[in-house]
């Protein structure tokens, strides 16, 4: 434990109570200011779901107006995109990447603590919409003119707030950046990197690539409504379309900043319980840079039906459905990391099964939705909110969850509760599909997405989602409740906690001293990440 | 034994499963896409199934081994974990593979999709121009011109009395089209962005206010066609149905000599109102 020794001769003089939150460069505090701002978000982006899906109980008007529907769909996306998977990771990359890379700290701690905290003020105001004059924002996440010029006192608002989340992002990405480039320990090579460090640094390129894109958008769309540009005007010689392009050539790298660090929590999670080094270390990161390089060349599939050109058409349809062949390599890789494993299947491994078999659900319709004549009748149906929300709750959330519960016990000193975790999965589990599942049902019997009433032949299917909607929506609670019992109390945690596991973070103590590594571990040409041996090699050596 | 017994129940419950599907989608239609009432409708409904049972094979066989996998390869069964953690070939297999059965569904997609977007030749024209929260219809050959609302009374919608079968999929004045006519539909939008969307017709494109977008149909047997709109257009956006009925070519023809005699009386009717005031 020589860390934890030479932690005692630090100086320790941080202030406590609230100002020790407010003034934190440390990147565990930041990691965990992260992870319970995304956590609150979750709830009340999930709140929305519910009003969502009470109103979608049955057929009819019952309970909202359906402008007051609409802003509640549009701030469901926005919160659970930027407000609750974004924030999320970020945590677990201030948490995590220090300590599997072998460092003190992020490498640049003030700005940490900047970006964490205009978050909490961009959120704020974002909701403070709702009360204003015209309500919330209601022309849909992706904010497409000339809906969204339509928007009340909110719009400036929503703007300002996008902005706030973009720098956030920016300035999270540009610290993973220069975390994991420079605050290596010697002889950790990036070919050596765990596949979380991997996943991250390829997501933070794709974040500093895209956010000031989406900046720059909506950017346009306030000079449009206040200064008198015409940039999405057609009447003053723009095009609403380009918007669109825009918009999607930020959004669609977007969707792979949703999913590729979960790709990296997954392969940190098999090998551990399967006992097995993880199959194909070196593809993975190829199919991770893959996908990351596809992504900008795919936008356009989003809008298949504002009328491109067919060569347009075609080129997007073919360059969409390439993305199979990296995603599926990553899947093949983790079932073959289990095959012929010795598995256990403690809470963390649970969601990271289920993480694969209904991720690959998603990447199923999404290779439906690729196909360009079926799209047409796919399109703005809840068949798309059935696929991606199948990607993005069974998958992001998922692995996002599963990450809580494999690393929690290193966070906090203490093992939680496997009873209820399993309970948490298993509930989680059957009501996702619950939910979800009769999605893709009425989807293809033709019920468009974004619409406050339905026709009759849809009742059956909405009220099944509605019921799995708020049995998930409890089932989170069990999560909150475990998590807190965790952080008070439990059984001590050992400090490599699964037997199984692997890599530095491992070799310090549970909970980790507040600076990480004040020496650097020894981690010389011998230590290999594919040995079982390595972990004992590099806690005896350190 | 035990073992191989499980391996076997796992993948006859898969087959089972598909088998089940197939004919479970003859009975529950309006649970999967609609075939539709076109030549095009019917080939993007086959690639729709023809993609399915691509998924529905791959996800037998990941899942398969996924599941031999979870019931075999457990610590409780003192089994000893394998080394191995890398294999050229099989790696490349599986890069292979996928491309091999991409290639092999695009070309019929692209064929489908070449297909669709020739509108060449057409017979008649239609323009539909979508309004907040409304559809326009003007036939560019005649002098017909309405408009089109939901015509779903206030009172099913907010639970005052019960719903009609076809609940907000009813409007004042449908669009008649006739049937063994190839029919240019011209989109466009009067003030935000709207989608016009007909299952069966299996068309579905944006109005964008500044362009005009363009598809066709050809429509086989005589119906009532329903769809809505399908790109969030603001508040009533649920309440914008769009529907069709398509006409043998006769009846289409002697409807559109009605509307238009029609309306020539009261074009007179009201010139004669004019002069005498």
């Amino acid at each position: 434990m020589s860390t934890v020794a030479s932690e005692e001769h630090h100086d320790e003089h941080h202030p406590s109570g609230m100002m020790r939150w407010i003034t934190t460069t440390n990147h565990k505090d930041i990691g965990t200011l992260y992870l319970w701002f995304s956590f609150i978000m979750f709830f009340i982006g999930g709140f929305m779901a519910l009003i969502i899906r009470t109103e979608l109980f049955q057929p009819g008007m019952q309970f909202v107006d359906p402008q007051f529907f609409n802003s509640m769909t549009t701030m469901h996306a926005i919160i659970m995109i930027f407000g609750v998977v974004m924030p999320a990771f970020t945590g677990l990359a201030n948490w995590l990447i220090p300590l599997m890379i072998g460092g003190t700290d992020m490498a640049l701690p003030r700005m940490n603590n900047w970006s964490f905290w205009i978050l909490p003020f961009a959120f704020a105001m974002m909701l403070s919409t709702l009360f204003m004059d015209g309500g919330g924002p209601a022309g849909g996440w992706t904010l497409y003119p000339p809906l969204s010029l339509q928007t009340g006192d909110a719009l400036p608002f929503v703007i300002f707030s996008i902005h706030f989340m973009g720098m956030s992002s920016i300035m999270g990405a540009i610290n993973v950046v220069a975390t994991i480039l420079n605050m290596r320990a010697p002889g950790m090579t990036l070919m050596k990197m765990p596949l979380f460090v991997w996943t991250w640094l390829i997501t933070a390129y794709l974040l500093i690539a895209v956010m000031p894109v989406l900046a720059g958008g909506v950017t346009m769309l306030l000079t449009d409504k206040f200064f008198g540009t015409s940039f999405f005007n057609a009447a003053g010689g723009g095009d609403p379309v380009l918007f669109q392009h825009i918009f999607w050539f930020f959004g669609h790298p977007e969707v792979y900043i949703l999913i590729l660090p979960s790709f990296g929590v997954i392969s940190s999670i098999i090998p551990t319980f399967a006992r097995k080094p993880l199959f194909g270390y070196s593809s993975m990161v190829y199919a991770t840079a893959s996908i990351a390089f596809l992504s900008f060349i795919v936008w356009a599939h989003h809008m298949f039906t504002v009328g491109m050109p067919l060569a347009g058409e075609l080129f997007f349809m073919f360059a969409t459905m390439l993305i199979a062949v990296p995603t599926g390599v990553k899947v093949f890789n983790w079932i073959c990391t289990m095959w012929r494993g010795a598995m256990t299947f403690e809470t963390p491994m649970l969601f990271s099964i289920a993480f694969i078999i209904l991720f690959t659900i998603g990447g199923f319709s999404g290779l439906m939705l690729a196909i360009t004549p079926a799209d047409f009748q796919y399109h703005d149906t809840y068949f798309v909110v059935a696929h991606f929300h199948y990607v993005l709750v069974p998958g992001s959330i998922f692995a996002i969850i599963a990450a809580v519960y494999y690393w929690l016990p290193k966070w906090t000193g203490h093992m939680y509760n496997e009873f209820w975790g399993k309970t948490h999965f298993w509930l989680s589990t059957i009501f996702v599909n619950v939910t979800f599942f009769p999605m893709h049902f009425v989807g293809l019997a033709g019920m468009p997405r974004r619409i406050p009433d339905y026709a009759l032949q849809f009742s059956d299917y909405n009220q099944i989602a509605t019921i799995g909607a708020f049995g998930f929506g409890f089932s989170q609670l069990i999560f909150l409740g475990l998590v807190i019992a965790t952080i008070r109390g439990g059984a001590k945690a050992t400090d490599r906690v699964w037997d199984g596991a692997h890599g530095l973070e491992w070799t310090l103590s549970s909970p980790p001293p507040y600076h990480s590594f004040t020496t650097p571990p020894n981690v010389e040409d011998e230590w290999n990440w594919f040995t079982r041996e390595h972990y004992e090699t590099v806690k005896t050596r350190s | 034994m035990k073992q191989k017994y499980l391996v076997r129940s796992v993948g006859s419950l898969f087959g089972l499963m598909i088998i089940a599907s197939q004919n479970a989608w003859a009975d529950i239609q309006p649970y999967n896409m609609t075939e539709g009432v076109t030549d095009i409708s019917k080939q993007v409904f086959d690639l729709h199934m023809a993609i399915y049972y691509i998924c529905c094979v791959i996800g037998v066989l990941v899942f398969g081994a996924m599941a031999i996998s979870i019931f075999r390869d457990r610590k409780s069964k003192g089994v000893t974990p394998a080394e191995f953690h890398e294999s050229t070939l099989l790696e490349f297999i599986w890069t292979a593979l996928p491309f091999v059965i991409l290639i092999g569904i695009s070309i019929p997609a692209a064929k489908v999709l070449i297909a669709m977007e020739d509108t060449s030749g057409a017979d008649m024209t239609v323009k539909v121009t979508g309004y907040q929260w409304l559809w326009r219809y003007e036939y560019i050959d005649h002098d017909i011109d309405f408009y089109s609302i939901l015509s779903t009374p206030r009172e099913e919608i907010y639970n005052q009395e019960p719903k009609n079968d076809n609940y907000l999929l009813e409007v004042d004045n449908e669009l008649v089209l006739p049937t063994n006519r190839k029919i240019r539909i011209l989109i466009t939008s009067n003030d935000v962005l709207h989608a016009w969307w007909v299952p069966d017709l299996a068309l579905k494109k944006d109005a964008i206010p500044g362009y005009i977008n363009q598809v066709w149909t050809v429509i086989d047997k005589p119906g009532i066609y329903r769809g809505q709109c399908a790109e969030l257009c603001g508040r009533d956006h649920g309440f914008m149905p769009v529907v069709v009925r398509a006409l043998s070519p006769e009846d289409y023809d002697a409807w559109v000599a009605e509307q238009t005699s029609q309306k020539n009386i009261a074009v007179i009717e009201n010139k004669q109102a004019v002069l005498s005031n």
